[in-house]
């Protein structure tokens, strides 16, 4: 700041009125930001520790501070804004669960298979695997809902191979749940039915992901996998070279490469895969507006729908405002934990080849 | 094993366009077939002729051309400023979009739908459009893009008596276009695939974009039974325009690392 200021004054004549048109050029972003992002977080805020019911402004006088009565409703006073709150966190949970993990595993994978100098029609690869990732999510929900229905091109292929498919996107079984079923463990044992967290009881946290969500899990997978192709193909291509002088110095074997050798100089981009992953899946709201909300079981419900269901629907805009809130400050955690993550990372970048290449002879 | 792969991704939009063209009956009984038995035009001509879908595609239509536009303008001269001009504040300025940065957007709903209603653009074209106009992640693209440029080239113009806006405007943007490419496909894309803003900045039906009539084209009465055809051929339609984009930006995007972040 110093140091501009100082060129500024030494710059003279020449750099009149820079000062000036810096503001009017900032201004537009700078007014849009403002109003369409800090100001309504603060009124959202204050929204979330009110009673406010809809009508009117939020701020017209007869609007009261409650504190935190709005939070402490869906957190832990009993009963059904509780019980909805701990099931779309359940949900969410599954679903990043197995979400991130999949999206991570896959996407390294297709990037390790397209950047193989040998492979032909590299270009027709990377254009399919990353395709569904720039389409809007309502066609590919649309798709989606054609592919799985009970009668439709996924249940065809099963019964190819001699599976009866489920109704996917009606079917609010739990698929930990179906798969205890299968040894006769159909009621909860009394400790799992009794305790609970969030007004959902243990049986029902470990229920898993429902064979619907499963459908979301996929799609998930599906559209996002090819965005994160291109972030580890990114990687990938500017540490080429290394990697391959390095294997052939060591006459590894295409597996032991890619675990000693490749993987660990991924490093950073896993991290930054992995936690935008996290982020973005604690974030599901299109797909489950389009699906129509909750439905099978609430077992779709997720924090993010809630948030919009809360609000929009069942009027109760503190509580929605507060879910808003509980969420930001939790992804908001995710992206400092991102942050801090690659800076730490970042001083090492020069030195990764070698980091690496230690991590493989260890 | 990877051609095994690619059709896994490739076949669910074949079998969405081939099932546009089928019978409601025949995509119900045989969702697999990529031919038709019967080839019949009646879903399009359903969602041209009796349904709001050109209005949709209108709005849709409108709002992109307005905020891609607006983004590609408004982001490179935010992003020059904060490169280039020497003003008070600027660090501070340039702190605040990087944080804005990691707001997530599923919690914007909520307070977009307050400001709007308050300053009175709820329900109208502006309430749409103007909160788009402008992203961090764009701002800060572009910044670092005007970084690279090195200062020497604005000198000559400089000397020449030229103003900053003229500097700008006729030396440093027409040496952006990368950059502006970037902001291009990526405002195109996000606002024409843009859901959660218009649930909540709108609820005329008149206003209604793609995404949102066709949402509830999915889950509304035109969706009952089995209507699937005129559901696919609704997502094949509203996919045409980015699929023309992303084919004909296809090289840039695979080639950058910034393409992929998601609007």
């Amino acid at each position: 700041m110093a140091r501009a200021a100082q060129r500024t004054r030494r710059g003279g004549g020449i750099r009149r009125g820079e000062a000036r048109a810096g503001y009017l050029f900032i201004a537009p972003a700078v007014i849009i930001t403002v109003v369409f992002l800090a100001i309504p977080v603060l009124l959202a805020f204050w929204v979330s520790v009110s009673d406010w019911n809809g009508f009117q402004s939020p701020l017209n006088p007869r609007v009261n501070f409650v504190g935190l009565e709005n939070y402490a409703a869906i957190t832990v006073e009993d009963g059904l804004d509780q019980r909805n709150f701990g099931r779309s966190i359940r949900n969410n949970f599954y679903y990043v669960l197995l979400v991130v993990p999949l999206q991570t595993a896959l996407s390294l994978f297709l990037a390790v298979q397209v950047n193989r100098a040998v492979l032909k029609g590299r270009g027709f690869f990377r254009t399919a695997f990353y395709f569904p990732s720039v389409t809007s999510s309502v066609a590919i929900v649309i798709v989606f809902q054609f592919l799985f229905l009970g009668t439709g091109a996924v249940n065809a292929v099963l019964r190819a191979i001699g599976i009866q498919g489920p109704n996917w996107f009606n079917d609010p079984t739990g698929i930990f749940h179906g798969f205890v079923s299968i040894f006769g463990l159909t009621t909860p044992p009394p400790f799992l039915a009794d305790g609970g967290m969030l007004g959902v009881s243990w049986w029902e946290w470990l229920s898993g992901p429902s064979v619907a969500m499963m459908v979301l899990i996929f799609l998930a997978v599906f559209t996002t996998s090819g965005t994160f192709m291109l972030l580890f193909l990114a990687a990938l291509q500017s540490i080429g070279a290394e990697i391959e002088e390095a294997a052939l110095m060591d006459g590894a074997g295409p597996f032991r490469k890619f675990f000693s050798i490749t993987l660990p100089m991924l490093k950073p981009t896993l991290f930054t895969v992995l936690t935008l992953g996290l982020i973005g899946s604690w974030q599901v709201f299109d797909q489950i507006y389009i699906l129509g909300g909750g439905a099978p079981g609430g077992t779709l419900m997720t924090p993010a729908y809630l948030l919009y269901e809360s609000s929009f629907i069942d009027l109760q805009w503190g509580q929605g405002a507060a879910i808003a809130f509980i969420l930001f400050v939790f992804i908001i955690l995710l992206t400092l934990l991102q942050r801090w993550i690659l800076r730490d990372r970042a001083p090492k970048k020069r030195g990764v080849a070698q980091t690496a290449v230690k991590g493989g002879v260890s | 094993m990877l051609i095994f792969l690619a059709l896994v991704y490739i076949y669910p939009f074949l079998i969405s366009i081939s099932g546009s063209f089928k019978t409601d009956a025949e995509a119900t009984q045989d969702p697999l077939a990529l031919i038709p038995a019967t080839i019949t035009f009646a879903a399009y001509e359903r969602l041209f002729a009796n349904s709001p879908f050109p209005l949709w595609a209108g709005n849709t239509v409108l709002i992109t051309v307005c905020v891609t536009v607006g983004r590609v303008l408004f982001d490179s001269m935010a992003g020059y400023a904060l490169s280039r001009l020497k003003f008070r504040g600027r660090t501070v300025i340039f702190v605040l979009f990087i944080g804005i940065l990691s707001v997530p957007g599923v919690v914007l709903l909520i307070p977009r739908f307050l400001i709007l209603n308050q300053i009175g653009l709820y329900d109208t074209y502006g309430g749409m459009i103007i909160p788009l106009l402008s992203t961090a992640a764009g701002v800060f693209i572009m910044k670092q893009f005007f970084d690279s440029i090195p200062e020497s080239i604005e000198e000559a113009a400089r000397i020449d008596g030229a103003g900053n806006f003229r500097r700008f405007w006729s030396v440093v943007l027409p040496m952006a276009t990368p950059a502006l490419v970037t902001i291009f496909i990526l405002s195109f894309q996000g606002s024409w695939n843009e859901l959660g803003h218009f649930i909540v900045s709108r609820q005329s039906q008149e206003l209604n974009t793609l995404t949102v009539g066709v949402a509830q084209l999915v889950s509304g009465t035109l969706g009952a039974g089995n209507q699937f055809p005129l559901q696919l051929a609704a997502a094949v339609l509203m996919s045409i325009p980015v699929a023309v984009l992303f084919f004909i930006f296809q090289r840039r995007i695979m080639n950058t690392t910034e393409g992929a972040e998601k609007g």
